[in-house]
């Protein structure tokens, strides 16, 4: 007689656990594994990009902080350092993208000077003399760093709206690009800072001439700009109808970079 | 019986996805100026200056990663804040989260029973004294992160508010000290959860809650008395 409790299906999980054992997984491995597994989940969450899926959400967030920031921006709002903020001076850091510090090459590339055009009615160039003709001003001023720093220098140069003025930026100008000879570093901006009292064509810092380090002959400055957007070693200011991007800007930090 | 209204199950865990990523964030962009002296100065009061979060902590990869995600959830965290603060104030559940009155001694009856000086639990509403302190903490330290958070994003446009807190330099470790708090607040709650009244943790999902599981009814510390009584 035949056992009626005969287990005939044993055969099977031997198999399976055969199968295990020779992939060599034993249940303390298989925890551990899990574990792991769940654990680098996690992990991967961490110090990620986050998912591909989520950049367009935050491009539409950009641009809704765009138009917030841009509400915000008022031409009376002027920065003003703390009282008792020390000045940087040597402090002072310096950022290029070229691979050594930009240097004007006259000897190749001519005497340096400074284009603007664009939708003006009449496009200049001007030398180091001719901008430190025109009408100077100098503020102290905070600089902040996309990276969350900040200093304080005092700039000296020319308002950009009275270039603006000087040459006829016409009406239709309603972005404006601000190139450097810093490989190809350029930023563009809103008109509406760029017309900010407080943004200049600065050629000195702390009451000298810009040297190399900081951006020679001149660079823009504004306090309502992440340092990023503020080009140095400016070689050319463009009035545009539209706006193109720029070095950062199209690297994955916001284009608008105001304060 | 119903214990947490659909609002504030769905703001709760809305909030805890947005303040993760706010956090992550937030430390992935300080990571890359993990000080707060002004170039050429000094800084008092932070004694790790230089010294990078680890970057497993972080959240977005790179600085201009982290800048968008935390300058995108940043409107998650607030418009869901304020779902939930208006919420409670017109259904009435602040009543449950404001400090009542004998509240220090409230508090000093919930510590000495969970260092064991006294044996029963106090008798509570729907939260102890010091879950009630904690949870009306959690959106006052939430809105002082939110503020220090603009003047910090704003500091010429909005100048008045952050010179209100000392300046860019300040404010911005001010919103640091805001995030610690925060953070503090949310392990505290997680370890108190767990070890405590896991039995909550269903009532944030379906909104059910057994009274007679609550920690109160079992007399519960944390990691004492767990389970269900047998009576």
């Amino acid at each position: 007689m035949s056992d009626p409790f005969e287990l005939r299906d044993r055969p099977r999980i031997r198999e399976l656990t055969h199968l295990a054992e020779r992939a060599g997984i034993d249940r303390r491995r298989f925890l551990a594994a899990t574990g792991g597994a769940l654990g680098a989940m996690v992990l991967a969450a961490c110090d990620s990009m986050g998912p591909r899926s989520a950049t367009s959400l935050l491009k539409f967030a950009e641009r809704k902080n765009e138009s917030i920031e841009r509400l915000l921006l008022r031409h009376t709002s002027m920065d003003a350092p703390p009282a008792g903020a020390k000045p940087a001076g040597s402090h002072f850091p310096s950022y290029f993208v070229s691979d050594s510090v930009p240097v004007w090459d006259e000897a190749a590339r001519g005497a340096w000077h400074l284009e603007v055009g664009g939708l003006v009615s009449k496009p200049v160039q001007l030398s180091l003399a001719d901008l430190a003709a025109l009408p100077r001003v100098g503020y102290k001023l905070d600089h902040f760093c996309v990276e969350g720093w900040t200093a304080v220098a005092t700039r000296t140069g020319v308002r950009l709206s009275d270039i603006a003025r000087f040459v006829g930026a016409q009406p239709t100008a309603q972005y404006v690009d601000f190139q450097s000879f810093d490989s190809d570093y350029h930023e563009s901006w809103d008109i509406e800072s760029a017309m900010h009292p407080q943004t200049l064509v600065v050629y000195a810092q702390d009451g000298h001439y810009l040297n190399a380090a900081w951006g020679a002959p001149a660079r823009i400055y504004s306090p309502t700009k992440l340092g990023y957007k503020n080009t140095k070693y400016l070689t050319r200011i463009t009035f545009m109808p539209t706006r193109n991007g720029g070095y950062w800007s199209d690297r994955g930090y916001e284009w608008y970079g105001g304060v | 019986m119903k214990r947490h209204h659909a609002i504030v199950r769905i703001t709760h865990w809305v909030n805890a996805i947005a303040l993760t990523i706010m956090v992550g964030s937030g430390l992935r962009i300080f990571n890359a100026y993990p000080s707060f002296a002004r170039k050429g100065g000094t800084f008092c009061c932070y004694p790790f200056a230089g010294k990078p979060i680890p970057a497993n902590l972080t959240f977005g990869g790179w600085l201009a990663g982290a800048r968008n995600w935390h300058f995108a959830m940043m409107w998650v965290l607030v418009i869901n804040g304020l779902v939930y603060l208006a919420f409670i104030y017109l259904h009435g559940e602040w009543r449950d989260l404001v400090p009542r009155r004998g509240i220090v001694r409230d508090i000093r009856e919930m510590l000495k029973f969970y260092l064991t000086i006294r044996k029963d639990h106090p008798r509570q509403g729907k939260h102890n004294a010091l879950q009630r302190m904690a949870y009306f903490a959690m959106p006052i330290v939430g809105v002082l992160a939110v503020v220090t958070g603009i003047a910090i994003w704003k500091p010429v446009e909005l100048a008045p508010l952050t010179n209100l807190m000392g300046g860019y330099v300040w404010a911005r470790y001010w919103h640091f000290w805001t995030m610690l708090l925060l953070v503090a607040l949310t392990i505290a709650h997680i370890f108190m959860v767990f070890t405590v009244d896991p039995y909550s943790i269903p009532s944030m999902i379906t909104g059910r809650y057994r009274e007679d599981l609550s920690p109160e009814a079992r007399n519960a510390r944390p990691f004492i008395h767990l389970l269900p009584r047998d009576e």
